[in-house]
């Protein structure tokens, strides 16, 4: 791991290796390089397989972690490509031309966070949430109990005690 | 002849749906193949499926965001309801990422009572998609049989921890308890008993030729699909890949137990049902292997803090374990304080049914629509968690 950290050195401004056990190990690289990364990794370092793409919300850095997570079969490694982004200006470069599964994935980030990967297909398509109104419901800020309050209209519930109530429905008398 | 397809305009299909030339019908969101609700939107001509889109979120419940505002323990009884008929891989893999975080270690004898109880789940598992299997080609004797079979399974669990589907049995730190008295011959009996009902399985269905005609040659996976789609598990062994999270990065107790990676290279819906009958033998054969080889005694879980003010150590960590359906992954970042940062699941069935399904049904005729999705073997609530 650190031996292909050095080499990626080289051609990439990758930072912040931590390596979590010998076979798996997080990087951090700019928003700029992560495409041309990524597909380095997969064509020449062996990472072919893409195991997901999730995103970290770091609200109080005002950041989002995308993180890209490759595997490689053959070194039996896993290799996390993490990217910041500014929660300001949540667009990435699309990877769907690199893995087929990269488009579902950037559908339910777009609906999930609100990133944007322009090029991807269907990606303004609604995949969990159809007919969603409220914003993005997995940023951090998102607030679900102020959100449905707002939303939904309180429906008021009927409470009985149940001995009181069965009382009153077998011997309304006493 | 005029084109099958409709005309391409903007990137988009165009369909006259006015022109009686295509239909637009929907399967699901109720399959019995599938355990769970996804629909497909199919737009057909004649009899043939020339464009599919998977709807899911039928069974949205927001769990990771759940998860996000609980403490480490109360997301426990979450985890095990993202995969309905195999929960135990989650609730292994929350406790291992749990652990790996926190560096524990954990007991001998935990260790093989969670390999046993992850492969009495995949057994589970396996039988309830043999009978999908063969339900989807229009054979229910097999679904009964196995339906029925996998309720002496879920026996077999309730006597083990109490419960019959959400056991909840592997604990952070090790397991809730060591075996009952008695269990180990009741699970020998219902392990022969699958066994038996496994051979009898084929003789009526892998040898059918009914099954046979439909089966073989559908929905073909290709080797050079496998990365480029992010396939796992059996629908990755089935072109030939000896690709296995047992063998490849043995977790558990695995390495000290003695099996084969299946794989056939046809790539079709045969191959497929032909690699899960023969991991359902393999599973009944390495419950046995555990019963045999397992520590008679010794301690079954570590003793925590007290869990409810529980802090994780700061960082992220990834771990995977094999389910039926191949790769099962938990991605858990923790910031050092007592609830989760961020929680992912990477569940199999999300490349599966969404990327490939939708591209592999081209073409396919409407009547073998269910039974090249059931051959995936999807289970729809890990794609939406």
């Amino acid at each position: 791991m650190e031996q292909l950290f050095k080499e990626l050195k080289h051609h990439f401004a990758v930072m912040e290796l931590t390596i979590k056990h010998p076979d798996l190990a997080f990087l951090q690289v700019p928003r700029e390089q992560l495409v041309s990364l990524l597909t380095h990794l997969r064509d020449i370092k062996g990472y072919t397989h893409l195991v997901m793409v999730t995103c970290i919300d770091y609200l109080e850095e005002n950041t989002f972690l995308l993180t890209y997570l490759l595997h490689n079969y053959a070194a039996k490694t896993d290799l996390g490509v993490q990217v910041p982004l500014n929660r300001a200006e949540p667009v990435m470069e699309s990877i769907h031309h690199l893995w087929e599964q990269g488009r579902v994935y950037q559908r339910e980030l777009y609906e999930m966070f609100g990133i944007d990967f322009p090029g991807s297909p269907d990606v303004h398509e609604p995949m969990i949430l159809e007919g969603w109104q409220g914003p993005p419901p997995m940023r951090r800020d998102f607030d679900t109990k102020a959100f449905s309050e707002a939303t939904y209209s309180h429906r008021p519930r009927d409470h009985k005690e149940p001995e009181e109530y069965m009382k009153q429905q077998l011997y309304p008398e006493d | 002849m005029e084109s099958l397809y409709p005309p391409i305009v903007n990137g988009k299909a165009v369909y006259d749906l006015n022109s009686q030339k295509y239909l637009r019908v929907w399967q699901g969101p109720q399959h019995p193949g599938v355990t769970g609700n996804m629909s497909l939107e199919l737009d057909i001509c004649g009899d043939q499926v020339i464009k599919c889109n998977t709807h899911v979120g039928y069974l949205h419940r927001g769990f990771e965001k759940l998860m996000e505002r609980r403490r480490y323990i109360n997301c426990f009884p979450i985890v095990c309801r993202i995969c309905v008929p195999e929960p135990d891989t989650n609730e292994y893999l929350f406790a291992a990422a749990m652990e790996d975080l926190m560096g524990l270690e954990i007991p001998e004898k935990a260790l093989w009572l969670r390999t046993l109880d992850l492969e009495l789940s995949r057994l589970a598992s396996f039988l309830m998609h043999l009978g999908g299997q063969s339900g989807a080609f229009g054979m229910g004797t097999v679904a009964q049989w196995t339906i029925a079979y996998r309720d002496y399974v879920l026996d077999l669990f309730e006597e083990l921890s109490g419960a019959r589907i959400y056991h909840m049995y592997m604990t952070p730190g090790g397991v809730r308890g060591d075996l009952p008295d008695g269990w180990i011959a009741h699970a020998r009996k219902v392990l022969d008993g699958a066994a038996k009902l496994l051979d009898e399985i084929r003789h009526v269905m892998l040898n059918n030729v009914l099954f046979k005609q439909r089966a073989v040659g559908l929905g073909v996976i290709t080797l050079d699909m496998v990365d480029r789609y992010g396939i796992v598990g059996p629908n990755a062994r089935c072109t030939g890949l000896k690709r296995d999270v047992r063998k490849d990065q043995p977790y558990l107790v695995y390495d000290q137990l003695n099996f084969d990676v299946e794989t056939e290279t046809a790539g079709d819906a045969y191959s497929r049902t032909l690699i899960r009958w023969r991991e359902t033998h393999q599973s009944i054969s390495l419950c046995h292997q555990i019963l045999d080889k397992m520590p008679k005694t010794g301690a079954v879980h570590v003793t925590l803090p007290n869990v409810l003010h529980l802090k994780v150590p700061a960082g992220q960590t990834y771990v995977r374990a094999e389910s039926t359906r191949g790769e099962y992954g938990y991605f858990m970042v923790s910031d050092g304080s007592e609830y989760p940062r961020k929680l992912t699941v990477r569940g199999p069935s999300y490349t599966h049914a969404m990327a490939l399904l939708e591209d592999l049904l081209v073409g396919v005729n409407i009547a073998d629509v269910a039974g090249l999705m059931v051959s995936l073997h999807t289970y729809p609530p890990e794609i939406e968690r």
